[in-house]
């Protein structure tokens, strides 16, 4: 399609005004609506919109390559000055542990590489390791493990450092957590709370099996100083997310464990993943083609399950349908399937640089936070490559 | 991260490793946007192996001095979007305790 319209090399000429009117025949430039050094209104909607039709939908690709309209003497690059023009975020919604924001004026690729390093390259803490002194529960011990391990720890991941593999756990890279619960007998059956289980600023409590007799005892942890000595602990307590349900105990039962929590990455495991899920979609836009009025306006509101349309009185009783909330639009493209008319009628497309960008804390840090630190992530990668290049 | 490449400086494959489409597929983005690169692209040669080879062809600069160029660009990008988050949500607040004081 962009061939037809190009329908001049001689456009890239350092000459091209004289050129211009010395050319007799058509120039797609010379009309009047065309701006010089403007892409044509429908080639540029067609990198700037996805087309959803009734089966599929189209123009997908994000236009990229600086060079694609050079034959049309358009420069397709980016310069950073016009990225740092349009680049808008609008926060929709926010609270402590949900974020809702449009990010305006930039590439999937780098929306993309934010919603990946949220999902499994931002550290937070999570159990490894747990030692468990007694279970009597019918939770085998393996699937206490996981179940702990899943728990969100509410503490910021920042002040501590990664356990590598030769490293002695202490307070700059481990939190140890105590859970003795137990149902008496007699009792009617007792559930075990996450809230239960207990800091221990201190280290492990319990003592190491040693293979000298004589040695001096010693724990699982060997922490210099307590944690709760440290200023940002102090009045600060560690806990994790309360509610969620770790066991239940009958008559006579009992869990006695240690845990320990260290810092990781989602891409290790997805318990150390810092966000329930970060997603976005792109934004919505619902166009009317022509003028909907009367009983098509009434059906076309009953087609559409998410409220996208809304009617508007003309006066002297007629009707006429509008797009009302184009953010409320799921694609769910009803309101063009069935009857061929209402393709005709109604265009769904969305606006590739346009994201509704969402993301739920798990609770150790807030979203705000959690979206502020994928973007350091993703400058890190940058300079690592940098620094490995020079 | 190792790298590849032939007699000729304005083509070359990069290697980097410990790496995936996160990284890849931004420097990508930033490279087609500099009209020094007549081609570039990625893969990844095997999914269990976390590697990924960027391929950087120029029309005439330095490859390796034009990929640099594409990550400073990308790190500059990033630290707007940081910048202007904090703004929005600076906005945010202020607008929202403005509504709880009303």
């Amino acid at each position: 399609m962009s061939e037809q319209e190009s329908s001049s090399d001689e456009r890239m000429s350092s000459e091209e005004e004289e050129q211009q009117q010395k050319e007799e025949g058509f120039s797609y430039w010379n009309l009047k609506d065309v701006e010089r050094g403007q892409l044509p209104q429908h080639i540029r909607k067609q990198g700037t919109r996805v087309y959803c039709k009734p089966d599929a939908p189209t123009n997908t690709e994000t236009l990229q390559y600086s060079g694609s309209y050079a034959s049309m003497g358009v420069d397709n690059s980016l310069r950073l000055d016009s990225f740092r023009e349009n680049f808008r975020i609008k926060v929709i919604a926010l609270d402590k542990d949900k974020m809702e924001f449009d990010m305006i004026g930039i590439d999937a690729a780098v929306a993309n590489a934010f919603r990946r390093i949220l999902i499994s390259e931002v550290p937070t803490m999570a159990i490894e390791k747990v030692f468990i002194a007694n279970n009597t529960s019918v939770i085998q011990d393996e699937v206490l493990a996981h179940r702990l391990g899943l728990i969100p720890i509410k503490v910021d991941p920042r002040l501590f450092e990664y356990l590598s593999a030769n490293d002695t756990p202490n307070e700059k890279n481990t939190i140890v957590l105590k859970l003795h619960a137990r149902c008496n007998r007699g009792q009617p059956r007792c559930t075990v709370y996450s809230q239960e289980l207990k800091w221990l600023p201190n280290g492990s409590e319990f003592a190491k099996e040693s293979e000298k007799p004589d040695s001096k005892p010693s724990t699982y942890t060997s922490f210099s100083c307590g944690q709760d000595s440290l200023p940002e602990f102090a009045g600060n307590p560690i806990s994790t997310v309360e509610d969620i349900i770790i066991a239940k105990l009958g008559p006579g039962q009992e869990i006695e464990l240690e845990a320990h929590a260290v810092k990781g990455m989602g891409k290790t495991h997805a318990k150390w993943s810092p966000v329930g899920t970060a997603w976005y979609r792109m934004f919505p836009e619902v166009v009317l083609l022509e003028k909907i009025k009367g009983e098509d306006a009434e059906e076309l509101i009953r087609k559409c399950p998410s409220g996208v349309f809304d009617i508007e009185d003309t006066g002297n009783g007629k009707k006429k349908a509008i797009v009302a909330d184009s953010r409320a639009c799921t694609l769910c493209r009803e309101c063009i399937r069935g009857d061929e008319k209402w393709e005709k009628r109604v265009a769904l497309h969305r606006v590739k640089d346009h994201f509704i960008f969402t993301i739920e804390s798990t609770g150790a840090l807030p979203p705000e936070v959690l979206f502020t630190e994928a973007v350091k992530i993703l400058e890190a990668k940058c300079e690592r490559v940098i620094t490995e290049l020079s | 991260m190792e790298h590849g490449s032939v007699r000729d400086p304005s083509s070359a494959t990069f290697c980097f490793v410990d790496e995936d489409h996160t990284l890849a597929s931004s420097v990508r983005f930033a490279l087609n946007q500099d009209p020094r690169v007549s081609f570039c692209g990625y893969s990844i040669p095997h999914p269990s192996d976390a590697k990924v080879n960027i391929r950087v062809q120029t029309t005439g600069d330095p490859a390796r001095e034009v990929l640099k160029d594409a990550c400073q660009n990308l790190m500059v990008m990033c630290q707007h979007v940081r910048s202007t988050l904090d703004q929005a949500v600076d906005d945010y607040r202020s607008n929202h305790s403005d509504m709880d004081t009303k």
